[in-house]
């Protein structure tokens, strides 16, 4: 295929970038440890109370700086609302919905999970900078999406 | 291999009146439904600075209901009417062949009563659960089932557009097939492919569950066949604004197209790539492996070298088109760009704007960093960069010359017409630096922010609310302009001033005779790679994932 030089050169320096990039992707999501949530189980929305760990939702010490925060989204509230830990934690969020979809984001982290019924969700984050983070729900939920918020308060 | 030919076609092919006339209403019922959409964007966008203008909207129940009607004029009605016309307009021309009629028609009225069926449910409040339809939010069935007709009408209009291309090649054989058809051909094809993941979630599920023969539904597996589709139907939206670009912007500048094979390259990458990346609308869910997560990040990052090559070629139109009416040195092609011309000015801004549109959408498909600006304002502020303009602004400039071409009529206020186009661009630049740094501070997307108890605690939402706001006012603004020049081209305009004939681009590399090249004709063995390259990326997952896991009822939540 006749391809003009420029064009030619533009599409290999595209292609170099794009490998560049993906790169620094497998570096961060292996070397730095950023992971996604992934498959974790399945359970029914209807029992999300009485199955364990969502039968005792809340914030629990786990190891020297390390806590577990169980935590159920339902319309339109968190449950737990606050989260307080001492700065430098590792916490380990593991979440569901007992509803709709509804999202969890604790603002200026990377925090960022969809709560989706019949299924858990788990990721962890080291809080290092004390301060109230906003732990907002940021899918589309139903008329009090808005009002539906909490608090990750790092001591 | 034996040579092919090319068959050179000047004559300006004129599809019969009666057609034309069809053509035309599907396209404005694509306006309508913008001017439908448009008004709801400036409560979204004021909403942001913190101004609540709902009680002018005495008909909305709630700020969501008229986010829902905003998505789903916007983003699915508008550019499938659009397109549902468009395409099938230069496949005629291009293969000076007329489209079935009855297909045509069939198309229009599934479009008109799909329409009608999803306005009601939107309009009653009895489907306020956004464009993206996620169960277990539940419409009501007219919502489901008026989507569907429309997905039905854009089969029929690609049907019209197959039977005219085999037409064409019986009588044509071993000739290469035209540009113009092929490029409208592929990307109605791939939208065919794509559609598959809705019409699976609304038929399969979606619709018997919202009459109630169905009491649960499974909300990944329905959010997963949406993303299937997700993905592509951007590029659906997409591509006729490509085809404008690459195949009729450099005639309308006095260019040409650079090269006849690498357009067909890329559009054939579209219909491989476009689909099997859905997962990087995921990456947040849970119950979907890391692994097929990662293999998706990959072909995303595929999917992104097309508009690469896009790039280059635009402007390379461009370019030629400027030297041509007298530019001379590294960027003096520019000044001499025609900027008179209304349909130019919005192309061509709307090509700039999507520059930042694809950088912040390679940021979203970057797997780990995805998670920083995931369901936050960022998004809607990379979409309406890509959907908002380069998709909408485009079928704006189109509209200054396929509106006189369909009425031949002579535009209405050219010169406002240009600021139009300016002044779109400066407003969705503006709001989209709001809505993007607002995410990366953490404000979430579709939210009703004016009233979020959040609303103060969030550093920096003051300022970026500010411009989002403002720059959506401009928008909104020329979106008005916009609808008053064609809505008085169409009732004063000069009779008989339109023009005769489509602006369809010459290329400058024409398509080759022989060699491997032949083989991008052949679009049914394409299609066939781009279902293998689905199987791969979705069957694992749904090997591992199914049956489906049935455990939502609906809810009614609005």
């Amino acid at each position: 295929m006749r391809v003009h030089l420029y064009e030619r050169a533009f599409l290999w320096l595209g292609a170099a970038m794009l490998i560049v990039f993906g790169i620094t992707l497998i570096i961060t999501s292996t070397a730095m440890g950023i992971h996604l949530p992934g498959n974790v189980q399945r359970l029914d929305p209807a029992q999300v109370r009485e199955i364990p760990p969502f039968d005792e939702p809340g914030v629990r010490q786990i190891g020297e700086n390390r806590y577990e925060v169980v935590l159920i989204g339902f319309a339109w509230a968190f449950q737990p609302r606050e989260i307080r830990i001492p700065a430098g934690s590792e916490v380990t969020f593991i979440a569901t919905s007992t509803d709709v979809i509804h999202g969890l984001h604790v603002q200026g982290s990377r925090v960022n999970m969809m709560l989706i019924p019949g299924q858990v969700a788990r990721n962890t984050y080291r809080f290092d900078k004390p301060g109230t983070y906003q732990m907002v729900c940021h899918e589309f939920c139903g008329s009090g999406h808005h009002i539906m918020a909490g608090e990750v308060i790092v001591q | 291999m034996k040579g092919a030919s090319v068959v050179h076609d000047p004559t300006g092919y004129q599809i019969p009146p009666s057609q034309r006339r069809v053509l035309a209403w599907t396209i404005y019922v694509g306006y309508a439904a913008l001017a439908a959409g448009v008004a709801h964007g400036l409560a979204q966008a004021l909403s942001y600075a913190g101004i609540n203008i709902l009680q002018y909207f005495p008909f909305l129940k709630s700020y969501y209901q008229g986010l829902t009607a905003h998505g789903v004029a916007n983003a699915l009605i508008m550019t499938f009417a659009f397109s549902n016309g468009f395409l099938p307009l230069l496949t005629a021309r291009a293969l000076s062949r007329p489209m079935k009629s009855g297909l045509v028609w069939g198309s229009f009225v599934l479009l008109l009563a799909g329409n009608v069926l999803t306005a009601y449910a939107v309009v009653t409040n009895q489907a306020s659960v956004l464009y993206t339809s996620y169960a277990p939010l539940q419409a009501h069935w007219t919502y489901y089932t008026g989507l569907v007709l429309v997905v039905l009408s854009t089969y029929v209009a690609a049907v019209s557009m197959w039977i005219a291309l085999k037409g064409w090649r019986r009588e044509h054989p071993g000739a290469r097939i035209p540009l113009l058809a092929f490029i409208c051909v592929v990307s109605y094809t791939m939208w065919c492919l794509a559609s598959v993941g809705i019409a699976v979630s609304f038929i399969g599920f979606l619709i018997p569950w919202s009459v109630g023969w169905l009491e649960f539904v499974d909300p990944l597996l329905n959010r997963t066949l949406f993303w299937f589709t997700g993905h592509a139907i951007v590029y659906a939206w997409l591509l006729p604004a490509y085809i404008s670009w690459y195949a009729l912007l450099p005639r309308q500048v006095e260019g040409k197209l650079v090269s006849d094979p690498l357009t067909r390259v890329v559009f054939i990458m579209f219909l491989l790539l476009s689909i099997p990346t859905g997962f990087h609308h995921q990456y947040t869910d849970p119950g979907i492996s890391t692994g097929m997560k990662a293999m998706h990040a990959v072909l995303t990052f595929g999917v992104f070298y097309p508009s690469l090559a896009t790039a280059f070629t635009v402007v390379a139109g461009l370019e030629i088109g400027g030297r041509n009416r007298g530019g001379t040195g590294l960027l003096g092609w520019i000044p001499k760009l025609p900027w008179g011309d209304p349909s130019v000015v919005a192309q061509v801004l709307a090509m700039f704007t999507f520059v930042f549109g694809g950088i912040t959408g390679l940021i979203n498909a970057s797997y780990s960093i995805n998670q920083v600006i995931h369901n936050t304002a960022w998004i809607p502020g990379h979409f309406h960069m890509t959907v908002g303009s380069a998709v909408a602004l485009t079928f704006m400039g189109v509209a200054y010359w396929l509106i006189p071409y369909l009425t031949d009529r002579e535009l209405w206020g050219r010169k406002l017409a240009v600021l139009q186009g300016w002044m779109y661009t400066v407003g969705v630049l503006v709001m989209a630096r709001g809505l993007i740094s607002a995410g990366l501070s953490g404000v979430p997307r579709r939210t009703f922010f004016a009233e979020a108890v959040y609303r103060d605690s969030i550093e920096g939402a003051r300022l970026s609310g500010v411009l989002t706001g403002i720059g959506g006012t401009l928008m909104t603004v020329s979106a008005v302009l916009f609808f008053v020049v064609i809505g008085m081209t169409v009732l004063v305009g000069r009779k008989g001033g339109g023009p005769r004939d489509i602006p369809a681009a010459e290329t400058l590399t024409g398509p080759a005779t022989g060699g491997w090249e032949l083989k991008l004709d052949r679009i049914g063995w394409w299609v066939v790679a781009a279902v293998v390259l689905i199987l791969i990326a979705y069957g694992p997952f749904l090997l591992t994932y199914l049956p489906p896991n049935l455990v939502s009822p609906g809810y009614r939540f609005f």
